[in-house]
């Protein structure tokens, strides 16, 4: 890979993460409603954390050197203190980071290798019933909101069949330890996990199918059959890898509709995540807390998005030389 | 025995009209170390022919006749029989070597996967082959690194002759191969195939709608109208004096410096090449011929004799035998 | 053309004649009318060639049926169940009955019918939804013409801003704009319509690009039009079609932003929507009592609307865009 390609990606989404902190800022101070009026009207806080979050964000001073605060204080990894929990937002970020890594890396996996497969089956085997089942279940899931899909895996799972807890990451009150704790929490995983997993399915199927029927009227096909290869490898060896090259930005751009899927599914079922957090910051409304969030998905998507056009990169020979 | 022979080809396609005849009762053989051209308008079914030889057309189409290659018809092979065939008895060089090469995979690669299916050599020896092939095409040995994108057209279309002789085929069919090309890298690519073909001494079915072109590498000519052979000959013979009145339109549309006819109008014929899906009535050139006669929409012509080693579909060449 | 068929075959020496064509054409008196009856004309003809290839796909016309029974359905509520009957106060049944023939979906938890609420919800449900579209429709054409027309430094500019808008994910910031500016039906229709304009701008300014080249545009420039005459009387009327299979996508997605909203908690808690029913018997614990009739109905209505719009946004984009239909 080349090194200006390269630059080119990181030095964008260096970029891009600039306008975001600045946008960041600005929607805090400049909307109706910044943090100055909210403060005011917010009973929560005791009168010095109110000072004190004053003297952080320099509250009392001029738009411009507010700006410089808010970027001193970022970069030092002070994103505020909740209102809510009266603790430092980063701090609350880091507890509940682990239990959505698990959450969004278990569902994002599952649905990326099945929906993939789903999506290879279906165009080699195209028009049959495999493929139009599969094409109208992934309209339906597409179609509806996923965190109802979970409240209706929930009521039919967890509530009335009781094979599946409600709610929660553990069993509460009981203390398991090792292999027990981790089957414990994939106890509690499954039903979120398969909700997320559901939503997402569809569109793999969906652009790997698209991908590799486009893909299967290449003439380079032909050649590889010419040359005597058997079909299977000709699905294998050259049609797939190339219609897997779309696939790799889907992932990136998918990364928004995870993220939502998280902040609702972890709501449907208490799954004690960043999600969760997010709903709880905006019941409060807890403005320190959901700045610290925006900023942290927002940065995640720009990352996401810089590996894939990385990997992307790496895997296509003919974008990287552009 | 000769080395290709075809008899009675027919290859259908179903779409959703119904069935569209693309190539009717074709008959043609190659010896070994012959050159046959098969000309033709777009839509005539050349390609066709050269896809089905190898049994390369995709799936809903019906091919009926045989195909003998050296005895053994290729449309009734088992599976496992053919994809031993392709590419070491018989191999293509495709037109549009862009599209035909897989744009992420290096040339050199691609070359080399042919080879590793057939012969069972070292990886290192392949490399080697890999080599050598390019270099016999005019490339330096490092451009197999490439990607065919990195590659200009004409370098690409060596790259496409290379992978054709990597298994040292008995034929090789060429589909078109210099269309895609500019006139200067066109001449520079027939040169070279005309070199290979005299130093290997290979066999060719060379498929090309540039009936010039055919007279210098090819020594007999084919020439397809509406899914059939119209006319066959000697090469030199069948490009000065044609015999069937497409032949005639499709020779004469070449202008000849020097000639008198050449130095005004344009010299071409009117019309469309027939719609497989509604062939004329009799002769399928009848519409457009215009030395067609009353009896060209009722009777459905074969080949007739037209001379030495000369056929053509035609009823005036039937009646001049008649009359003879 | 032809004289006469020869009885006998010729001499094979004549070169073919020429094709030519006797009948010299005259223009219809339709034709000898203004610039613009002739192009509207034309519009007319193409938008009923397009309904006829429309109603040839069966997704297509599957999905519009739907939306007339659904818009319908929004339109007729006062006549289906009486406004009464959903407010706080009007319930006419006992709280959390699972249904029955005097309530066919149940009650929930104040006892109001279920079925009342869906048909009601229907209302802003879709109001929302086609509001936020209209904005960002608007907001995304402007920025997508003017980049795509303008050309040069001023289109960087504005693709590199619309690509820094991309980045940021939906939600994230929706809830961030909706909590700032606080529950409103208007509020959550405006940020969902703040926020999805980026994938429009991109879409109308490719458009823009392609009919800019085209001729029809240069000539227009070389008889001396402004820039709001060529965005208006060509740019624009050729660029819509395009984009309206688009618009019709993006009311669904809206619809479904709506929903998701209103569940966090950023809905208008004073309207009936599909989404703050489903907010409010979540937060009464309608999961977990198992009460799937409270639940339900809202989620399917939604499904079947967003079915309804994307399949009619996909048939009509096959139509448009010809280059999906060889598949």
């Amino acid at each position: 890979m080349t090194r200006r390609y390269v630059l080119r990606k990181v030095i964008g989404a260096l970029a891009t993460l600039a306008f975001v902190l600045a946008f960041n800022f600005a929607l805090f101070r400049v909307l109706p409603g910044n943090p100055a009026q909210i403060l005011a009207r917010n009973k929560l806080l005791p009168q010095d954390a109110v000072e004190q979050l004053e003297e952080d964000f320099g509250l009392n001073e001029s738009m411009g050197s507010q700006f410089v605060k808010y970027l001193q204080t970022t970069f030092q990894g002070n994103l505020g203190i909740s209102y809510t929990f009266r603790e430092p937002v980063s701090g609350l970020i880091a507890e509940r980071v682990w239990p959505t890594l698990l959450l969004i890396g278990v569902s994002t996996v599952g649905s990326m290798v099945i929906g993939l497969l789903i999506g290879i089956y279906g165009a080699w085997r195209r028009g049959s019933g495999f493929d139009i089942s599969t094409l109208g279940g992934a309209l339906v899931f597409y179609a509806m909101p996923e965190f109802w899909l979970g409240i209706l895996l929930l009521i039919l799972f967890a509530a009335t069949l009781g094979w599946f807890p409600i709610s929660g990451i553990v069993t509460p009150g009981a203390n398991y330890t090792g292999l027990a704790a981790a089957a414990d929490v994939m106890n509690h995983l499954f039903l979120p996990a398969i909700t997320l997993t559901l939503g997402l399915i569809g569109e793999y199927a969906l652009v790997m199918r698209s991908s590799l029927l486009d893909v299967m009227g290449e003439d380079y096909l032909n050649t590889a059959r010419a040359k005597g290869l058997r079909e299977s490898l000709v699905l294998r060896r050259h049609a797939v890898p190339n219609a897997l090259l779309p696939t790799v930005t889907l992932v990136a751009l998918n990364l928004g509709f995870i993220i939502s899927g998280a902040i609702t599914v972890e709501t449907v079922f208490s799954w004690p995540g960043l999600g969760l957090l997010t709903y709880d910051a905006i019941q409060a409304p807890d403005y320190p807390l959901m700045q610290g969030l925006f900023l942290l998905f927002t940065a995640a998507i720009i990352l996401a998005n810089l590996a894939a056009d990385l990997v992307y990169g790496f895997l296509d020979p003919r974008v990287r030389y552009a | 025995m000769s080395l290709l022979e075809v008899r009675d080809l027919s290859v259908t396609y179903r779409t959703q009209a119904g069935s569209v005849p693309a190539a009717r009762n074709v008959n043609f053989s190659i010896e070994r170390g012959e050159v046959l051209g098969l000309a033709g308008e777009s839509g005539c079914g050349k390609s066709t022919i050269a896809h089905a030889l190898l049994r390369l057309l995709p799936e809903g189409t019906t091919t009926s006749g045989q195909v003998l290659l050296d005895g053994e018809d290729v449309l009734t092979m088992k599976w496992g029989a053919l994809r031993a065939v392709r590419w070491d008895r018989a191999s293509i060089v495709f037109q549009g070597a862009m599209h035909a090469l897989n744009p992420v995979r290096r040339v050199g690669d691609q070359i080399a996967e042919a080879i590793q299916l057939h012969d069972k050599i070292s990886p290192k020896a392949t490399g080697q082959r890999v080599e050598e092939l390019v270099e016999q095409v005019g490339l330096p040995g490092r451009r197999a690194r490439d990607f065919p994108h990195e590659l200009s057209g004409g370098q690409r279309q060596r790259i496409m002759v290379a992978m054709a002789l990597a298994c040292r085929p008995d034929l090789v069919i060429a589909d078109e191969p210099t269309t895609a090309l500019d006139v200067m890298i066109q001449a520079q690519v027939l040169n070279l195939i005309q070199s290979l073909q005299a130093d290997l001494g290979l066999s060719m079915l060379f498929i090309t709608h540039d009936l010039s072109v055919m007279v210098d590498v090819c020594d007999r000519i084919a020439v397809m109208y509406g899914g059939e052979i119209i006319e066959e000959g000697p090469a030199r013979a069948v490009f000065d004096t044609p015999v069937h009145p497409y032949s005639k339109a499709l020779s004469g549309a070449f202008p000849r410096v020097g000639e008198e006819r050449f130095r005004r109008a344009p010299v071409g014929l009117g019309g469309d090449p027939p719609d497989p899906a509604h062939l004329p009535s009799g002769c399928s050139f009848h519409p457009r011929c215009p030395e067609a006669f009353a009896e060209c929409p009722k009777v459905e012509p074969r080949l007739y004799d037209a001379g030495t080693g000369r056929r053509a579909a035609c009823l005036l060449v039937r009646s001049k035998n008649v009359a003879r | 053309m032809t004289t006469g068929i020869p009885q006998s075959p010729g001499d094979g020496l004549t070169p073919a004649p020429l094709v030519s064509d006797p009948e010299a054409k005259v223009p219809p008196p339709e034709m000898l009318q203004s610039p613009r009856r002739i192009a509207w004309t034309r519009r007319r003809r193409s938008a009923a060639r397009t309904w006829a290839a429309y109603r040839q796909s069966k997704m297509g016309m599957a999905g519009l049926v739907i939306l007339i029974v659904f818009v319908l359905i929004a339109l007729g509520a006062p006549l289906l169940a009486s406004r009464e009957s959903i407010s706080a106060t009007g319930a006419e049944g006992t709280a959390w009955e699972s249904p029955s023939a005097q309530f066919p979906l149940g009650t929930d938890n104040l006892g109001r019918s279920v079925l009342a609420l869906t048909i009601w919800g229907s209302r802003i449900s879709l109001f929302v939804g086609l509001v936020a579209t209209i904005i960002s429709m608007f907001i995304g054409a402007l920025i997508g013409i003017a980049a795509g027309h303008m050309g040069s430094w001023r289109d960087s500019v504005l693709m590199r801003v619309t690509d820094w808008f991309l980045a940021i994910p939906f939600l994230p910031l929706a809830i961030v704009l909706a909590s700032l500016l606080g529950a409103s039906i208007w509020n959550v229709a405006f940020v969902i319509g703040i926020t999805s304009w980026p994938g429009t701008a991109r879409l109308v300014r490719a458009q823009t690009l392609s009919v800019k080249t085209r001729p029809y545009v240069e000539r227009a420039r070389a008889l001396g039009a402004g820039n709001w005459h060529l965005v208006s009387r060509h740019i624009l009327p050729n660029v819509f079609p395009l984009i309206f299979a688009n618009t019709i996508l993006v009311v669904a997605v809206a619809i479904l932003s709506e929903t998701t909203l209103s569940f966090l908690g950023l809905g208008d808690p004073l309207s009936v929507s599909w989404g703050t029913i489903l907010e409010l018997a979540f937060s009464a614990g309608a999961a977990t009592r198992g009460a799937w009739w409270w639940l339900g109905p809202p989620g399917v209505a939604i499904l079947l609307v967003v079915l309804a719009f994307t399949m009619c946004g996909y048939a009509l984009d096959e139509i448009l865009n010809p280059r999906l239909r060889r598949r």
